[in-house]
């Protein structure tokens, strides 16, 4: 299939493309590594007039040590992200969730960036950068602005950033040694969607857990924290046993979608057993 | 729709200098535009891998690229693989019968070769994992694995870590987390697509 004709832009920097967005007006979309858009362009599911190529933007691409910050940089690919040094040892959860991502040949052309703004509640990454605590950095006409993870999305495939405005990259906060991470993914053949998914960070302290983090994928239109069932890990035991008592209640903030691929209330049982798995995976390491 | 961008590759280590619509995917390019039908469209929705060729040493979905994004880019279709198609992935696929229609071969030779580059030494799941973007509709895929890991031992890679004709161990979806290699999931869940 092929895509309605569209006009192509590739400024070689963030200045210039901010620029570009703003002359071509609200029929422009931004293109990073493609790995989502394409796939919309080649079925006419999205008909931009004007393509803003972020592609050729090395200000975007990178990850570095920003103080007590980690700066990934929105155009840096999956693949990048996974060899990162910095990513392995300050936000590893991060790069375990990235490694499900498709498949090598898209995480060697899907962005991290892409991937967040596009907001598709399917993906993977967006719960990772609500239970990190991400800041999400957009410039646009007006100037730059940070926005939490927790706001950033706000609805199916869309985010708070206004028309105009381009993700730039995510601040992580370096405050996650000590820390066991891991990411569950439920999908239904390799290369798929997840059904469900569940990042999950917890922090051990004298063989109990102190502090839970859970963030849902696909358990509603935007990435979810699943605070009550956090609350009850706190305190308990690191056996087996006790986190899949907390995860009973992991879909209590959830309002999940049914579709082909699973009913609402198959996604709420898949969530509370995959937060079981989950918090158990994380906490053994 | 206004300009018409000029693009500048490198491909099969020939230089090309064209002009193309911005519309135009890196598969049609390759095709229609340079006369490259070795590698073939399979899917044209991102799933198969058929399409795949190396973009700067790395594999990539060509249909999920536009022909602009590759300026300045060195291209390696299968067409470029080897001159003579003796590439010992290539071979590899011929002498242990890795193919039966064929159709997804080219992909699934451009990724296993990716795959052998970043781990020359893989066992029968990474092998799996390394080729879940690659789509055979045909063998059940045992035939590929044993592929690309007699390729791996043909390259260099030191011992033998995988064990003759398991099929009968491959369960589609796979058994989370399994011990044994022989039973990792096959690529695609073994054949039920999406």
């Amino acid at each position: 299939m092929i895509p309605a004709p569209f006009d192509y832009v590739r400024p070689d920097s963030l200045a210039g493309a901010v620029a570009a967005l703003a002359e071509a007006g609200e029929d422009a979309k931004v293109l990073a590594g493609g790995q989502s858009l394409l796939p919309l362009l080649r079925m006419r599911l999205a008909y931009p007039e004007v393509l803003v190529d972020l592609g050729g933007i090395a200000e975007l691409r990178g990850v570095r040590d920003d103080g007590d910050f980690l700066w990934i940089g929105a155009a840096t690919t999956h693949y990048e992200v996974l060899h990162s040094s910095l990513v392995r040892e300050h936000c590893a959860l991060l790069a375990r969730a990235t490694a499900t991502v498709a498949d090598p040949a898209v995480r060697h052309r899907g962005t991290i960036g892409g991937s967040l703004a596009h907001a598709d509640p399917a993906g993977d990454l967006p719960a990772v950068a609500l239970v990190l605590d991400a800041r999400m950095a957009v410039s646009g006409p007006d100037g730059v602005r940070e926005l939490a993870a927790a706001d950033f999305f706000v609805d199916y495939l869309t985010t708070a950033m206004d028309d105009g405005e381009v993700l730039t990259g995510l601040r992580v906060p370096k405050v996650w040694a000590g820390w066991g991470f891991h990411y569950e993914k439920f999908a239904r053949t390799a290369q798929s969607w997840a059904v469900v998914g569940v990042a999950a960070a917890v922090r051990e302290r004298d063989g109990a857990v102190a502090e839970a983090r859970i963030g849902l994928t696909n358990m509603g239109a935007v990435p979810v924290r699943a605070r009550a069932a956090e609350s009850a890990a706190a305190g308990a035991g690191l056996a087996a046993g006790p986190l899949r008592a907390a995860a009973e209640q992991a879909d209590a903030e959830a309002a999940p979608p049914s579709d082909l691929h699973a009913q609402a209330d198959y996604r709420r049982h898949l969530a509370r057993v995959l937060t079981g798995r989950a918090l158990a995976a994380a906490a053994s390491g | 729709m206004g300009r018409v961008p000029r693009v500048h590759t490198t491909i099969d280590g020939v230089v090309y200098q064209d002009e193309v619509e911005p519309r135009l995917l890196l598969i049609h390019y390759l095709r229609d535009r340079l006369g490259k039908v070795g590698t073939p469209i399979g899917c044209d929705t991102s799933n198969c891998g058929a399409c795949t060729v190396h973009v700067d040493g790395l594999s990539v979905k060509s249909c999920s690229m536009l022909a602009v994004q590759a300026d300045g880019c060195a291209i390696t279709t299968i067409e470029g693989l080897a001159p003579d198609g003796g590439h010992p992935v290539q071979r590899a696929f011929a002498d242990c019968h890795a193919l039966q229609c064929g159709y997804c071969t080219p992909g699934m030779v451009m990724a296993a070769v990716d795959l052998l580059r970043e781990n020359p030494d893989p066992s029968e799941a990474e092998i799996r994992e390394g080729l879940e973007g690659n789509l055979c509709r045909c063998t059940g895929y045992v035939n590929i694995v044993r592929a690309v890991r007699a390729a791996a031992e043909e390259m260099g890679a030191p011992g033998a870590r995988i064990h003759p004709a398991p099929e009968a161990a491959v369960l589609p979806g796979g058994v989370p987390g399994a011990e044994s290699a022989a039973h990792a999931s096959a690529p695609a869940g073994g054949g039920t697509g999406r």
